[in-house]
């Protein structure tokens, strides 16, 4: 750990927002592919239920 | 005697090959894959952001604005990896008319263009403090900009046609198109003026980075190759179930 506390930490030297904005940038492209995956697969299995019906 | 053993072993081991382009085989082998790189990329994104965030030291030049760069390149290098690859599977899926092919390429595309919009906004946070503007029109950031395009209309195309083959075939050639950007965008800091600094990993006379630094950005970097082949693995088995739900296979695998 090189940081003297957690303010200094989170401050990351008066440029937090340029260094959080992009992790945290990072951290929504994620989530949102993530939740976009599992909707995907959600609607697809949904779909192949509704075909074996129909047949 | 000993010429058509070997010639029986080329046909089996072709065989062996080919059995992967089929979409039967291939739906468990990726559900494999995938979870293996959902584990590995978990480990390594602690393991990287500890390094980089808590442990590596600040940048005598830039100061803590720097660690923007333990996810920039990766980013950016699996914007550019994941356009190869998708490049790749397009000329084999027009060349050799596999359906995996087409398939994969499809799956890659949105992942790579997530690492793409990532390594534009986070190069752009990094650029304000760094360069003093968020934005500049040069060859680096402009050839960026365009792969973000290619992406998008790579998907868009692809979805436009009713006609999935003509869509997979239309699309293929854009992505193939498209390819020559690549090599302008890694080169682009070589061959233009530009703000943007020049590679200092794979460089004559080795990386330029202190180990302290430069280790957090390549294990971040196995981190995002492992999150990459998950996220994609996961898009190729949807999209397996997609286009081959007549088959009788896939009941029985989904069960």
């Amino acid at each position: 750990m090189i940081w003297e506390s957690w303010s200094a930490f989170w401050a990351m030297g008066g440029r937090g927002f340029y260094v959080w904005g992009s992790y945290g940038a990072l951290a929504v492209g994620v989530i949102v592919e993530l939740i976009a995956l599992r909707r995907g697969r959600a609607n697809a299995l949904q779909s192949l239920r509704d075909n074996e019906h129909d047949a | 005697m000993a010429r058509t053993e070997q010639q029986s072993n080329e046909k089996y081991s072709g065989r062996w090959f080919w059995r992967y382009a089929s979409p039967a085989t291939f739906y468990p082998l990726a559900g494999t894959l995938e979870k293996i790189c959902w584990i590995i990329a978990a480990v390594l994104t602690v393991i990287g952001l500890y390094l980089g965030l808590l442990r590596a030291p600040v940048d005598a030049q830039q100061g803590e604005v720097y660690r923007v760069i333990f996810i920039h390149v990766p980013a950016a290098w699996m914007a550019m990896v994941l356009y190869m690859a998708m490049a790749f599977w397009c000329f084999t899926g027009l060349v050799l008319g596999t359906r995996l092919s087409f398939i994969m390429s499809h799956a890659i595309a949105p992942t790579g263009a997530l690492m793409t919009v990532v390594a534009l906004v986070t190069g752009s946070l990094w650029g304000r403090p760094a360069w003093g503007t968020y934005w500049v029109w040069d060859a680096k950031l402009t050839s960026f900009l365009i792969l973000f395009f290619l992406y998008v209309g790579y998907m868009a195309l692809a979805a436009a046609f009713d006609d999935k083959k003509k869509g997979d075939r239309a699309s293929a050639l854009i992505a193939l198109v498209g390819a020559v950007n690549v090599p302008i965008i890694y080169f682009s800091t070589v061959w233009w003026n530009s703000l943007h600094q020049g590679p200092s990993v794979a460089r004559a006379g080795g990386p330029s980075m202190a180990a302290s630094m430069l280790a957090p950005m390549l294990i971040l970097t196995f981190a995002f190759w492992a999150y990459c082949i998950a996220a994609v693995m996961h898009r190729v088995r949807t999209k397996i179930i997609e286009r081959e739900r007549d088959a009788a296979w896939l009941a029985e695998a989904v069960k």
